[in-house]
């Protein structure tokens, strides 16, 4: 027989899209917060910029260690899930919050919520989350005082009762999280998600809708709930993270629905005065469950 | 505005076609000095050879055959004599036992002589002649045709797949467009066998001149109907056609003919045709020889089944010492087989014979973990969760691969496709199909 060339084999399917990886997913989440991660700099001062830093850096960093990813930027970047997780946290985090707190909630979100269950994929609960819901119980002082935009003064965020016009909740000038006060531009980065095919509708929708309309029933002012708070980060960019959210649409509408019934429960029930954080852990817990018994009917099924 | 007839999820995937759509259908000459027939170009049993080494072939002779009905008969594709009987590597099947014909240097012209009184043979007799003439689906199935028509009730529905939404290949395209009027009186044979009510025929919308010319072809006859299909992948799958064309959706594990349906291939339909009327028997097949500007003469052959694949890249103009890092491909790009060697031979299922460039061919990608993302879930046609199927497949869990459906998979390629980490998906539940296959019939 004759000489052959050296020929690649592989099996089938021979073609591929055209340059989607984890990494592309990850860097249009970061795209899509870079609008309110600016807006909390400009609007709380230089000290949200070391606590997004501090989050950041420590997640990818105690990752590519853990991992051990160490050798060049691009491995340290990895598929840039660390990144992403770090500056969520960050975003969810008081501005006047201490670096050092924030690179605490990270390493712990990191290893509790994601490396130690197996990695990223594998992971049950939002890694942020984990992370933030760790710094809440451990120093929930720090982890629940606000300080107003305007005169940098120790104030009541708008779920504790302070009164501010709707225009300035949209926009955000008001006193909050780092990341989470501007509707607005959460809602940009949100709409590129979308169009990018990051997230679908079905969780924000069933969220935010759950939200709206649960509200009237406990009292609540509607637009107070939606626009104040984490609610609208929430329902974006972590209660829609693939990872931790449901397979089938159906799932996801009723995954969305259990988050925004968590979120006013808590809001209007529990002490605590936001409930985005625990609703959205809560429900992610509930997806293994609702991965296998929540299944669109595949073609030609019969019962 | 006539409407143009689709399925549910799928892609819209680049076509690659435009390096042969508009090449005429021709000979491809010289012949090779050597053809490969293997004894299993089919679902089913291999057949065993007729002819033993040092024999005489002339082209068209029956070489090989098995009384069984699970079978189909090949054929010698070139005069010549028989060199070896022998195991040879295949596209698809490994090594495969094969009758190897060195080829006589003249090569006469097969003799098409008509059948006579072909029009008054029963439906037995020519559901037996499909047999008997080694008809195959040729779309890539490979299933003995005689097998998807043997029913005795009549099947209402005739489906011509005329979709060909594989990217690259357009063989099927120049004959629907070139041989028409023998595409038709095929399936006017098959109408007559299936006794169906209704023929249509389903044709890919970036096949204008091929729906224009049937529809025009087809204008004066009764119960033909051209069907305009969307452009989406994978809408030539069997079941996403009959879901497109008749909106029925055959369930699990039934047979297409339970729905009321028969889909063939176009160019086996021509090839029916052929053995029917011209006493010709399935030794060559029209093959698409293209790739991404690597093929000088690319365009759509006729070549004598067990060409090999290294004779067929040298007279389209490919130097084939200068090919490593390529990639080679027996069918299309989503569902076809790289071959392991150039000496694999051209089957009659081989719709194409595809050169990938270094650069497509991606090897080092490094496969990252499912991150859920459910890409593969959304563009599913099959409308499955690939990415949990190729978990269980992986853990080898077959009872869970079952549950979720792994026996449905259309084996499209879509979720690999679309994957962002690079898993291999459908390669996984390709692989845990057969244990799936036995578990689910242990439960019925």
């Amino acid at each position: 027989m004759s000489e052959n060339p050296d020929i690649v084999v592989t099996e089938a399917p021979h073609l591929m899209s055209d340059g989607d990886s984890t990494l592309l997913v990850m860097s249009d989440v970061l795209l899509a917060l870079l609008p309110a991660t600016l807006a909390g700099i400009y609007l709380f001062g230089i000290n949200t910029l070391y606590v997004i830093m501090a989050a950041v850096f420590t997640a990818m960093a105690v990752e590519a260690v853990f991992l051990r990813r160490i050798g060049s930027f691009q491995e340290v970047l990895g598929d840039g899930s660390a990144a992403v997780t770090g500056l969520l946290l960050a975003l969810t985090l008081p501005p006047d919050i201490s670096p050092g707190l924030a690179a605490a909630g990270a390493a712990m979100g990191i290893i509790i919520g994601k490396l130690l269950l197996g990695g990223l994929g594998h992971n049950i609960f939002n890694p942020a989350l984990v992370g933030r819901a760790i710094l809440l119980a451990i120093w929930p002082a720090a982890m629940t005082t606000y300080s107003s935009p305007l005169d940098g003064n120790t104030t009541a965020t708008v779920l504790g009762g302070a009164e501010y016009s709707y225009a300035e909740m949209f926009l955000g000038n008001i006193p909050g999280s780092i990341g989470e006060t501007s509707a607005l531009l959460l809602l940009l980065g949100a709409i590129y998600l979308f169009f990018r095919g990051r997230i679908g509708w079905r969780i924000p929708l069933g969220y935010l809708g759950t939200v709206a309309l649960l509200s009237p029933l406990f009292g609540a002012n509607v637009l107070v709930q939606l626009l104040g708070g984490g609610l609208m980060l929430g329902a974006f960019y972590m209660a829609t993270d693939m990872v931790t959210s449901p397979m089938d649409d159906r799932a996801k509408l009723i995954f969305g629905v259990g988050c925004g019934l968590f979120t006013i429960v808590i809001r209007e029930l529990a002490t605590l005065p936001e409930g985005v954080t625990y609703a959205i852990l809560l429900m992610n817990a509930l997806v293994p469950l609702m991965d296998r018994y929540i299944k669109r009917r595949a073609f030609g099924e019969v019962n | 505005m006539r409407t143009i007839k689709s399925f549910d999820k799928g892609m819209y995937i680049p076509h690659h076609k435009e390096y042969t759509n508009d090449k005429k259908i021709t000979r491809l000459l010289p012949y090779p000095k050597e053809v490969i027939i293997p004894l299993n170009q089919h679902i089913g049993e291999t057949v065993e050879p007729l002819v033993e080494v040092g024999d005489r072939v002339e082209v068209g002779d029956k070489i090989g055959d098995l009384d069984e009905f699970w079978s189909a008969p090949v054929f010698a594709s070139l005069s010549g004599e028989v060199k070896a009987i022998e195991p040879r590597p295949t596209g698809t099947n490994g090594d495969c036992l094969s009758v190897v014909i060195a080829a006589d240097e003249e090569q006469p012209e097969f003799t098409i002589e008509e059948r006579e009184n072909w029009e008054q043979l029963s439906i037995n007799e020519l559901k037996n002649l499909l047999q008997e003439n080694g008809i195959v689906g040729m779309g890539g199935a490979a299933c003995p045709t005689h097998i998807n028509v043997s029913a005795d009730d009549p099947v209402p529905n005739l489906i011509l797949n005329g979709a060909e939404c594989e990217p690259f290949l357009t063989c099927d395209h120049r004959m629907m467009v070139e041989w028409a009027d023998k595409l038709i009186k095929g399936a006017q044979i098959l109408f007559r066998i299936i006794q169906a009510q209704d023929c249509f025929i389903g044709i890919e919308t970036n096949k204008p001149d091929a729906i224009e010319v049937l529809e025009e072809k087809t204008a004066d006859l009764e119960h033909f109907h051209v069907v305009p299909l969307d452009t989406k992948y994978p809408q030539g799958y069997k079941k996403t056609l009959i879901k497109a064309i008749t909106d029925k959706e055959p369930p699990m594990g039934a047979r297409s003919a339970e729905v009321g349906c028969i889909v063939r291939n176009v160019g086996t339909t021509i090839a029916i045709y052929d053995a029917i009327v011209n006493q010709k028997p399935l030794f060559e097949r029209v093959t698409t020889v293209s790739g991404p500007e690597t093929i000088p003469q690319a365009g759509n052959y006729i070549v004598p089944i067990g060409t090999p694949v290294r004779h067929i890249l040298e007279v389209c103009g490919v130097d084939t010492d200068n090919i490593s890092s390529h990639k080679i491909i027996l069918g299309g790009a989503m569902t076809g087989s790289a071959v392991t060697t150039l000496d694999a031979p051209v089957t009659k299922s081989d719709t194409g014979v595809l050169l990938l460039p270094e650069e497509m061919v991606e090897l080092n990608e490094e496969v990252g973990p499912c991150i859920r993302c459910g890409k593969c879930v959304d563009n599913c046609p099959m409308f499955l969760f690939p990415n949990e199927l190729s978990l269980s497949a992986e853990a080898e869990d077959y009872h869970e691969a079952e549950r979720l459906h792994a026996t449905e998979c259309a084996e499209c390629g879509i979720c690999s496709y679309v994957c962002p980490s690079r898993r291999p998906v459908v390669e996984s539940i390709v692989q845990a199909k057969p244990e799936a296959k036995k578990i689910r019939r242990s439960k019925k």
